[in-house]
């Protein structure tokens, strides 16, 4: 699976791509994000206030429960901030 | 049409493109948003999602479409490091009369803000900081 990070998570993670595989009883956003904060201390860092992160799939903001499959993109960054 | 670049634009030859639409064009309404210098702000590097943005940039035009009776839409917004004065982002709108156009101009600013996924880093003398989301701009997004 496809997984991008933008602004001050790919800061703290320390790469803005990732290609992972997560273990087969992670399934939604929310149990993702929860895995990925075990990797690495900068992992940690990032997902420590899970209210401050947005998520998309396949580029379409998406919910802590949407399931992700093998093939889809999701993307983790903080709320947007353009304009 | 939409537009994603780093480039600077010209927002008069865009107005001009979209007042010389046809008869039925009473109104071109338009809004320029540019680098704000304050608080001694050096440079400020916009960071965006490629793909995501012209779709959800897409998906904001197409429901200000459905809302409003709209003859062209056009919205241009820049990324990458901009300085205080650069203009960051232009949204142009054409209809048969005002009313429309100023709303939809309105919407379409307000949406954009919460709904594009766009973030600010912001240089200032020794250090650099991400931009937070904005409640009111929350608030102003979601009065529509």
């Amino acid at each position: 699976m496809k997984i991008l990070y933008f602004a001050w998570l790919r800061s703290k993670i320390g790469t803005g791509e990732e290609d992972l595989t997560p273990p087969a009883d992670v399934v939604t956003v929310g149990q993702i994000m929860a895995w990925l904060s075990t990797r690495s201390p900068g992992h940690a860092e990032a997902f420590a206030k899970p209210a401050l992160i947005r998520a998309a799939v396949n580029q379409d903001f998406a919910g802590l429960d949407q399931p992700v499959g093998a093939d889809d993109e999701l993307a983790f960054f903080p709320p947007v901030t353009g304009g | 049409m939409i537009r994603v670049q780093s480039e600077d634009f010209d927002p008069g030859a865009e107005i001009a493109r979209l007042s010389g639409l046809g008869p039925a064009t009473g109104a071109v309404a338009s809004f320029l948003g540019l680098v704000r210098g304050d608080d001694d702000l050096v440079a400020m590097t916009l960071e965006h999602y490629p793909g995501m943005t012209e779709r959800q940039l897409a998906s904001i035009e197409e429901e200000a479409r459905r809302r409003w009776k709209l003859l062209d839409v056009s919205i241009i917004h820049r990324f990458g490091r901009l300085l205080p004065g650069d203009r960051i982002v232009l949204v142009v709108v054409a209809s048969s009369h005002r009313g429309e156009a100023f709303a939809a101009c309105e919407f379409l600013m307000d949406w954009l803000k919460t709904k594009a996924p766009f973030w600010k880093l912001e240089e200032r003398s020794g250090h650099e900081d991400w931009v937070a989301a904005k409640s009111d701009d929350e608030q102003r997004s979601d009065r529509w």
